[in-house]
């Protein structure tokens, strides 16, 4: 099997290109600190007990007061930047992740049922994905985000705050998946396994489900890839904002908010670590996807 | 092309008679505005006095259709916020939005045309290159994070322009306008850039990717054989047909401009509609939330409507293809 793997055109084209193993080793890196942040991190910027405010302040270790043991400086309250980046990243790409899978599941069923189905069904989805596709993802997912804040009372709200964003930005990505799944499925139907399967009395859900699915998954693949970017990006926005993660569980966009109103009093290393890293982060995913995209597609190769 | 006006017209009515639906449904049953309005005590009698006054026991279709009327008369509620009617709060913040939005697009197309012709001819050059690299860092920056970085090297660090809100503004009737003055001007630059980098980067690698794709085709060199200059082959024959897609695209961004002005203005603190948006998610305003989406929508599918006009009338492929 991984012979198989190493042996594929799939990897030669991606040991073919620089800018591929370089976001991937990067994107690699990225989800290994952050997955095992408890492990890996100097510092836990969750344990009140270790902080200090004597360590507040504190500059990255290359200005003239750093430390080595705080090697990109501390924030207010003597946290360690790196480690909070540390965990910020884990948190981001949770939240990511998980919307993407949500925007995933919906968009796939969906887009099998307009594209199986066909007809009225298909013309009032394909409707619904027009319209919110002409409005950007981040203004949909901002007033999902506030119409949860306004229909939930406030307690519960902060606690399930994580999967309110998950949702959210779920909701505002999952148009592409259901267009491109209704028209592979489109494809896909017309084909004769699909008609043998029919002939015989399986009933459709099933037709669709391990017959076709099967069958429409590599370009999911992509457009996952390519909006784990785009959502990763969300929800930090939506933190910086200050309608995502609260501080108790701060995220990239959380870290980058609240390190901006030390901006003016020179601590510039608070805000514009947890930003590179974010910008770094989703440059890497992207370049990563667009490789994916041009790997999978017959045409260019 | 009038049957295709009154088709595009019936699609968006429908949109525009949902998203009123979403809007009213999140006014109505979002939390309790009699609860809010009657205070600790109160009777029985007074609560459903209340309700009566306020039309709550009429049928939902009823609500709806009485809600759509006061918003098609500007009359959107007034905000639990700040105690004040919506539609007043809205068209204050408006002017700043626009002033915003508009200079932005001006800075992309204004730059980025001129910097995708020339790196779509001088393809390999030094300078392209740079311009390129420049652009990929330019669209995975996230809008907040450019905001920041100007501010740091122009406010912070240079001091050479203000970080935060409009400057002093003029008032004229019902717009007020930073345009005119110094202080106004100057504020402008920071937001202006960080708002429009996206679309400039985007929008020069349009007019790139089209140029080179011009510049193959037979019609350029036929002009070449004729001995015509660069000149008159890059910009008379070339450039004007690349710009049919690169005005779809700009028409469609206004829209974009306007959801990440959300951002811009929250960097910045700049007194528009977007701040407004936020800070009234931040506490669940929701008339105010409502009111919002419904003009979004509005603006939206006017927005869709004017580029598929535009698309139609710049197309003769179009006007062809529906008879």
């Amino acid at each position: 099997m991984l012979a198989r793997f190493f042996d594929s055109d799939f990897f030669y084209s991606f040991r073919r290109n620089p800018v591929a193993m370089v976001s991937a080793a990067v994107v690699f890196m990225i989800i290994v600190s952050a997955v095992f942040s408890p492990w890996l991190a100097p510092h836990n910027p969750f344990d009140l007990a270790s902080l200090n405010l004597l360590d507040s302040f504190k500059p990255p270790f290359f200005q003239a007061d750093g430390e080595l043991s705080y090697p990109l400086g501390t924030d207010d309250q003597g946290r360690d930047v790196l480690s909070a980046i540390m965990y910020g990243t884990r948190i981001s790409l949770t939240v990511g992740v998980l919307a993407i899978a949500f925007a995933m599941v919906v968009g796939i069923g969906l887009g099998l049922l307009a594209g199986y189905a066909g007809g009225a069904v298909d013309a009032l989805l394909m409707r619904i994905v027009d319209v919110q596709l002409s409005f950007p993802a981040i203004l949909i997912a901002l007033l999902v985000d506030g119409i949860a804040r306004a229909a939930l009372p406030r307690e519960f709200h902060d606690r399930i705050q994580l999967w309110v964003l998950v949702v959210a930005i779920g909701i505002a990505q999952w148009p592409q998946f259901a267009r491109t799944v209704r028209g592979s499925t489109m494809v896909e139907r017309g084909r004769e396994y699909v008609m043998a399967a029919r002939v015989i009395g399986i009933p459709s859900v099933r037709i669709m489900l391990s017959h076709i699915l099967p069958n429409v998954l590599g370009p999911v693949l992509v457009i996952a890839t390519l909006n784990l970017g785009l959502a990763v990006l969300s929800e930090a926005t939506l933190s910086f904002l200050g309608v995502g993660l609260p501080p108790t569980q701060p995220s990239l966009g959380t870290l980058i908010r609240i390190g901006n109103d030390f901006l003016f009093s020179g601590e510039w290393w608070v805000t514009i670590f947890p930003g590179l890293t974010l910008a770094v982060m989703v440059l890497s995913i992207n370049l990563l996807g667009d490789w994916l995209r041009d790997a999978l597609n017959p045409r260019l190769r | 092309m009038f049957a295709f006006i009154l088709s595009r017209l019936f699609q968006a009515v429908p949109v525009l008679l949902v998203v009123g639906a979403i809007a009213f449904t999140m006014f109505a049953y979002v939390g309790d505005p009699v609860t809010i309005m009657l205070g600790q005590d109160y009777t029985m009698a007074q609560r459903e006095m209340l309700v009566h006054q306020l039309g709550l026991d009429q049928p939902f279709f009823v609500q709806y259709l009485n809600y759509l009327w006061a918003a098609l008369h500007g009359n959107f509620g007034v905000s639990y916020r700040l105690a004040r009617p919506v539609g007043a709060l809205i068209l204050e913040r408006l002017p700043a939005t626009i002033e915003l939005s508009m200079t932005a697009a001006f800075l992309a197309v204004a730059v980025g045309v001129p910097l995708g012709v020339y790196t779509g001819i001088k393809r390999n050059s030094l300078g392209s290159r740079l311009i390129m690299i420049f652009s990929l860092i330019g669209v995975s920056l996230p809008t907040f994070l450019i905001g920041i970085l100007l501010i740091l090297f122009f406010a912070v660090l240079l001091g050479w322009l203000p970080s935060f809100g409009r400057g002093d503004v003029i008032r004229m009737a019902h717009w007020s306008t930073g345009f005119l003055t110094l202080s106004g001007l100057r504020s402008l630059i920071l937001p202006a850039i960080t708002l429009g980098l996206f679309q400039m980067t985007l929008i020069m690698r349009l007019v790139r990717a089209e140029m080179m794709e011009v510049l193959r085709s037979d019609y350029i060199k036929f002009a070449r054989a004729r001995g015509l200059t660069d000149r008159a082959i890059n910009f008379g024959h070339a450039l004007k047909n690349t710009l049919v897609p690169v005005i779809t695209i700009i028409g469609l961004n206004i829209g974009g401009l306007i959801a990440f002005s959300i951002v811009t203005e929250t960097v910045f603190q700049w007194p528009g509609m977007g701040l407004l948006l936020v800070q009234s998610i931040g506490v669940a305003d929701i008339p105010v939330m409502s009111a919002y989406l419904q003009l979004i929508a509005l603006l939206f599918v006017g927005i869709n409507l004017v580029v598929d006009l535009l698309y139609y009338a710049v197309d003769p492929r179009l006007r062809l293809g529906k008879r």
